[in-house]
């Protein structure tokens, strides 16, 4: 495990090494447009200047910045006991400290994971994956999540985020400055020498906007390849920790089919969702451009493990695509016994209408946010916001009287 | 002057190869006891649960009484073993009553519907697997320790200091020190 650990730091290292060497790259082109040959040292500062202010602000509060971006509220044992045995359950099996866990008021099923490191990591999962999933599949995500954690993804993320968005900062400001100045009258230097040196400007001014719009297209693409690595790498983690890979498989099934989107999916955190909400899952094959493999790939690669290894699923994976490409790194192939799959447990959940499945989810929202719920003898159900201040009231259908904290608390301890 | 240098430089060198080799054995080594303390705290979370168990399914299954006393008598045979093949025994036992009664109360559609037995059964069925995930880690531990031991260079640091194999944790559960007494009222 340490190996693979390792392997993946390397990989980061190598993989930022290169982002890095295209973002001063970028810098000094820019500054030799803009100023001239002394002007290189100018722009290579303010890529550097970027990237250290986006580095700071993403370390000190990165993941409290994505987990409060997608209205994820900090949940406690009481509110999803089965979330949290879950999390509990996956946490021993890597043999990581606990993280902390969070709800995202959505009813489409999703979840991710982030921190820097596993000391300071959360988990983050819709009020609808809890709804839609059964024990089985909610483990099989978690596991994934876990993976994630576990393998150092989320600093990986976390780093290739911030020079992504460097780039793009940088090609974007430039490209516009490009765009207004041409607009506005060219605003020259005057050159005292003759034609030789306009057509060197030219050629800087082509090599400079072909760079702008190319870098970062091609962070992408390799933040990208990396990233659809990582993904395949956290389902053979997430099958070999809970020796079930039909789990996540079937809750990847769920997940893409299900018929709601997510509400407030943007590009930043995309990538780290456990199937990227704004691809749509139609899609038969993973261009160039997109950061998960395709779901459907996904499943079957895990549905065609023979046991639950790192081996099996590179054997699967090599079987179900017919491509000879290795899948995960070396270091993982490390298991010399089989690991056997084990059998599923969770029963099949009763139907539960779409009605029932909206309100549940509300209900969870809720207590997550604070509600207290009172039951009263008449039948009616009462849910009181945390702003509610008196101490007590009295049921609006049959006027019996209520001690909020008394009650609430009786609820809990249930 | 400078033959000396470098040799100082060589011995410096080797000094910190040796500390680190040392080091990540000692974590190892931490991981390997941790994992196994989890799988006693896990067991015991077992023991404390059954009264509560018993006392929330008993109103529902009156003529269950043999099924009932199986998992009482499972569960005191484990508090109270001594020797490691008796824990192994008995917390055998035990999980084989669970299962049993985990199937009879499919006949039972009141008591599968009731909110305290679901909430009891979700923290069961948890306490399972978490026994049996922390079972699984353990082994990888013990996996990673021994390799680490028996590979060279390492396994030169692990005989000066004397660090010793561990063994695998086979399907029988040996261990399992003190359960404390439940309260029945809960």
């Amino acid at each position: 495990m340490w190996e693979l650990i390792r392997t993946n730091k390397r990989n980061s290292i190598l993989l930022m090494t290169i982002m890095a060497s295209v973002l001063l790259a970028l810098g000094g082109i820019i500054g030799l447009y803009v100023v001239g040959p002394e002007g290189v040292p100018f722009g290579l500062a303010i890529a550097l200047a970027i990237w250290l202010i986006l580095t700071l602000v993403s370390f000190s509060a990165g993941d409290q910045i994505l987990l409060s971006a997608s209205r994820a509220k900090l949940i406690t044992h009481d509110i999803h006991p089965q979330l949290f045995n879950v999390v509990e359950e996956m946490k021993i099996a890597a043999g990581l400290p606990m993280p902390k866990i969070y709800l995202i008021d959505d009813p489409a099923p999703n979840a991710f994971a982030t921190g820097r490191k596993p000391e300071n990591a959360s988990i983050a999962v819709t009020a609808g994956l809890l709804e839609k999933l059964n024990r089985d599949e909610l483990q099989g995500v978690i596991a994934h999540e876990m993976s994630h954690i576990l393998h150092r993804d989320i600093l990986f993320v976390t780093l290739a985020g911030i020079m992504l968005g460097s780039i793009v900062i940088l090609s974007q400001v430039f490209l516009r400055g490009m765009f207004y100045s041409s607009m506005g009258g060219r605003r020259r230097r005057v050159s005292s020498s003759g034609r030789g040196s306009g057509q060197a400007q030219l050629v800087i001014a082509l090599i400079a906007i072909l760079a702008a719009i190319l870098a970062p297209i091609m962070a992408h693409i390799l933040y990208f390849a990396i990233s659809r690595k990582r993904e395949y790498l956290a389902d053979a983690a997430a099958a070999r920790l809970t020796r079930y890979p039909e789990g996540l498989a079937s809750a990847l099934e769920k997940i893409s089919g299900s018929a709601e989107k997510m509400d407030s999916p943007d590009k930043v955190t995309a990538p780290m969702y456990i199937v990227n909400p704004l691809q749509s899952t139609k899609r038969k094959l993973s261009g160039l451009g997109s950061t998960h493999p395709p779901t459907s790939q996904r499943i079957k690669v895990l549905r065609n493990m023979a046991g639950g290894s790192y081996n099996d699923y590179a054997q699967s994976y090599s079987r179900v695509t017919g491509s000879r490409e290795r899948v995960l790194p070396a270091a993982a192939l490390h298991d010399k016994q089989p690991v056997p799959k084990r059998q599923g447990q969770a029963e099949p959940a009763p139907a539960k209408s779409q009605k029932d499945q909206i309100h549940r989810i509300s209900d969870l929202v809720r207590m997550a946010n604070g509600f207290a719920f009172l039951a009263c003898v008449c039948g009616l159900k009462m849910k009181i916001p945390p702003n509610y201040r008196k101490e007590s009231l009295t049921c609006p259908r049959c006027k019996r009287p209520h001690n909020i904290a008394k009650e609430a608390q009786k609820n809990t301890a249930k | 002057m400078l033959p000396t240098v470098i040799i100082i430089i060589i011995v410096v060198a080797i000094l910190i190869l040796i500390i680190a080799a040392y080091n990540s054995l000692i974590r190892l080594r931490n991981q390997v006891d941790n994992a196994w303390s989890q799988i006693d705290v896990q067991l015991k979370r077992r023991h404390d649960l059954i009264p509560n168990l018993v006392e929330t399914a008993k109103g529902f299954m009156k003529h269950e009484r043999g099924t009932f006393e199986a998992i009482t008598e499972a569960r005191s045979k484990a508090m109270g073993a001594r020797s490691v093949s008796e824990h192994s025994q008995a917390e055998g036992q035990l999980s084989e009553a669970l299962s049993k009664f985990m199937l009879v109360v499919e006949n039972y559609p009141d008591l599968k519907a009731n909110q305290n037995f679901l909430a009891v059964q979700e923290e069961l069925t948890s306490t399972e697997n978490k026994i049996a995930f922390s079972r699984q880690n353990y082994n990888d531990q013990v996996l990673l320790f021994n390799n680490k031991i028996q590979m060279f260079p390492s396994n030169l640091i692990a005989n000066m200091f004397n660090f010793s194999k561990r063994d695998f944790f086979e399907i029988e559960t040996p261990a399992e020190r003190q359960a404390p007494k439940v309260s029945f009222d809960s």
